[in-house]
């Protein structure tokens, strides 16, 4: 049972991963029944609070609320106070004067959701749905949820399972989040980027560091890839797209490198044909969809412990 | 008429002290008996008023974070007898007219010397230099000149000032960061910012500027001061230069010598400031450098900011910390308590070395008769907790607050005048006394 706020990755035990895990599965056979909604959150407030465009987390965070029956204010800072230049301690107390039982926040800063949480502008449990290049725990979550679903569904946890994770690992809070929390499960993590786009002190992180993806695809067991942002061209970070692609990107040719039984996955929003091809994205390997539908299982078992009463199932 | 009984000098002898108009008239070993109606400084220790060459004042234009007069309250608070006020205000010190109304705004407060830095360009744009001369000439007489807060980053530029000032002989004063490898940056660059993803300050992007101007103060023969130093490497770099015989000067900052960048991870913006903390090995090394007279001096680099620009999330804060009245604190805390300095050498860094780098000739003088009496008196072995709401600047950005650190300034005397009596300061409203 989690408790207070989840800022990071890091905030979440092993046992209080995987029983959040366990708590997901239950939610998602229950709303994949006829009925998908349950009743334990009616009368509480979930606000999401987007400071940066995110529709798929939105819209995930917003079905997990509303499959839980509580009350969802999104609050997205275009068009808002927000862009009146209205500051986050001015928006946190107009949320909590409402009375927000929840925070939901995106935000462009790294460390928003943490400061939120640390300072007395709002009393809400706050969730971080990505701060910045910081965390996006929530994401590692489903990631976690999904790999153990095709890999280790039996298991108690995901010891043994390689994952490559591929790209922009510097300004990715994808990245760190699924550092911290597959490791903690088990898992084994090898990083695959250039070393333009690997932070500094990289050698201190319980993680292999790689700069060729092709010398790595075959021993995996999942490839994970991640978003790269056109504008990191413009920065200098690599040549050119083309280029990124040719050296980073998962096409056909790496695709067949894949052992039999591994999975491919994207965070999302994908750039088909720059890090990922299409035919890699429609493959059978592909779980890019049970992703999208796993994250709304993670967020109702998150929204659940945090606002919630006791935990469903007998997983404590 | 002003009688000090009883007070220890820095080189440890104990002294009665007597003072008429703005000298000292007479030092004499102490009779031991505490005069009638003199300060009693039995267990105090009597030193040089102290002097800041790295102070924002935030007037003209920023008055709501601190005006030259609160300044002037949080400077004697906390020992100093002469500050030096950055240049970066609005509008900017770059022409004699502004240097000359801080300077004036400092007469009008009168609790100690406020000697205007002025800007290196125009506007601290980077792109032409200002009326330097004019300010050296004015009634402030501006003798350091800095872009601080920015860095004068065109090679050509720097060399044409520090060719410059050569007539007058000022100095310029180089804020160190190299604009294209920290933009956007936000805190030192190493394992702490890949952590928590804040966009990192490379220690490279101070001291490649360092190596670059070191070169430069030598081949056109002139005098460069490095503002705020805060590596490792930069301080292996002052170390070479004056080995060569560049005439280079290096300052260190006390939040510098003890915070590091570990104090970064909860985001909280007090911790923001330019240049970044940085690691444990820059913090000893820096230590180290102070102790050595590589770094000449301790320079504050108070940077107050109102409220609203320190409660908010880190991205959207204000870099800065305001330093004076912690400043002797916490050098007593990493100097003098781990005896890298003695109370001699202290006394060097802040008070004497810094008069003759800035040529302020009233202050950093010995305490012996015929000397201006700027002085301070401090109980070395009392210790206070900094309480940020009982500040006497205007702003409350400390990096200290709820700290224990050691040393009370019980009495400030500048040019004769007491400004810090028993621990109030002179002329202060009441409720901002308390």
């Amino acid at each position: 049972m989690i408790t207070g706020h989840l800022l990071s990755a890091a905030d979440l035990s092993k046992d209080e991963a995987l029983n959040l895990l366990a708590t997901a599965k239950e939610l998602a056979a229950i709303t994949d029944g006829p009925n998908k909604k349950l009743p334990t959150l009616r009368g509480k407030t979930v606000v999401n609070l987007f400071f940066e465009d995110s529709t798929r987390t939105r819209i995930s965070f917003e079905t997990a609320a509303k499959r839980l029956s509580a009350d969802v204010i999104n609050f997205s800072a275009k068009g808002s106070s927000v862009s009146k230049g209205e500051s986050l301690k001015d928006t946190a107390q107009t949320l909590q004067a409402m009375g927000a039982d929840a925070v939901v926040i995106r935000h462009g800063s790294s460390g928003a959701a943490k400061r939120l949480a640390d300072t007395q502008w709002i009393q809400a449990a706050v969730i971080n749905a990505g701060d910045g290049t910081h965390e996006h725990p929530t994401q590692a979550l489903l990631d976690a949820f999904t790999i153990k679903q095709h890999l280790r569904a039996k298991e108690s946890d995901l010891s043994g399972v390689k994952v490559l994770i591929v790209g922009d690992i510097l300004h990715s809070r994808v990245a760190r989040s699924n550092i911290l929390l597959l490791s903690k499960l088990g898992a084994e993590i090898v990083l695959v980027a250039p070393p333009t786009l690997l932070p500094v002190g990289i050698d201190k992180w319980p993680v292999k560091i790689s700069y060729d993806l092709d010398s790595e695809i075959g021993e995996c067991d999942v490839v994970m890839m991640l978003r790269i942002q056109l504008e990191r061209m413009a920065d200098s970070f690599f040549p050119t797209e083309r280029e990124y692609s040719r050296r980073y990107g998962l096409n056909s040719a790496r695709l067949a490198k894949l052992k039999k039984n591994s999975i491919v996955m994207h965070p999302g929003p994908m750039n088909r044909g720059l890090e990922i091809s299409a035919d890699s994205a429609d493959d059978l390997k592909s779980v890019i969809v049970d992703q999208v539908k796993n994250g709304v299982a993670v967020r109702m078992a998150i929204l659940y412990e945090l606002l919630g009463g006791a935990p469903i199932g007998d997983s404590k | 008429m002003i009688n000090i009984s009883n007070a220890k000098l820095a080189d440890g002898s104990v002294v009665d002290v007597e003072i008429d108009n703005d000298l000292i008239s007479k030092v004499t070993k102490s009779s031991g008996t505490v005069s009638n109606g003199s300060i009693d400084a039995t267990g105090q220790i009597l030193l040089p008023g102290l002097v800041d060459l790295h102070t924002h004042l935030r007037e003209p234009g920023r008055e709501d974070a601190e005006t030259v007069l609160t300044g002037s309250y949080a400077a004697a608070a906390g020992g100093y007898t002469a500050i030096s006020s950055m240049a970066n205000t609005y509008p900017v010190a770059d022409t004699a007219g502004v240097v000359e109304q801080i300077y004036r705004l400092g007469k009008d407060a009168g609790l100690c010397d406020v000697n205007p830095i002025g800007a290196v360009t125009k506007g601290l744009s980077g792109e032409q230099l200002a009326e330097l001369g004019a300010m050296a000439d004015s009634i402030a007489r501006v003798r350091i000149f800095s872009d601080d807060g920015k860095c004068v980053s065109d090679p050509l530029i720097m060399r044409r000032a520090l060719e410059y000032v050569k007539t007058f002989n000022g100095i310029i004063a180089q804020h160190a960061q190299e604009p294209r490898l920290t933009i956007n940056a936000q805190m030192n660059e190493g394992s702490v910012s890949s952590r928590i993803g804040l966009p990192g300050w490379p220690a490279i992007a101070e001291e490649s500027i360092i190596a670059r101007d070191i070169l430069l103060a030598e081949h056109v023969q002139s005098r460069l001061h490095i503002c705020h130093l805060t590596t490792a490497g930069g301080v292996e770099l002052v170390r070479w230069a004056k080995k060569r015989g560049i005439n280079v000067t290096a300052e260190v900052t006390p939040h510098h010598l003890l915070l590091t960048d570990e104090l970064v991870e909860n985001y909280d913006p007090i911790y923001k400031v330019n240049p970044p903390l940085r690691t444990e090995k820059d913090v000893m090394a820096l230590r180290e450098g102070l102790a050595e007279g590589v770094i000449d001096i301790v320079a504050t680099d108070h940077a107050p900011h109102p409220e609203e620009d320190k409660d908010c999330e880190w991205q959207a804060a204000a870099f800065g910390m305001v330093g004076l009245e912690t400043s002797l604190s916490v050098v007593i805390k990493t100097m003098i308590e781990s005896k890298m300095l003695d109370w001699s050498q202290l006394v060097d860094r802040m008070s004497i070395r810094p008069a003759q780098i800035a040529g302020y000739k009233t202050q950093g003088q010995s305490i012996q008769a015929g000397s201006v009496a700027n002085l301070l008196l401090l109980d070395p072995s009392a210790s206070w907790q900094v309480d940020r709401s009982k500040l006497k600047s205007k702003s409350r950005n400390t990096p200290f607050h709820g700290m224990t650190l050691p040393g009370v300034i019980s009495h400030v005397i500048y040019n004769g005048k007491q400004t810090v009596i028993a621990g109030r300061v002179l002329n202060m409203d009441g409720d901002k006394n308390g």
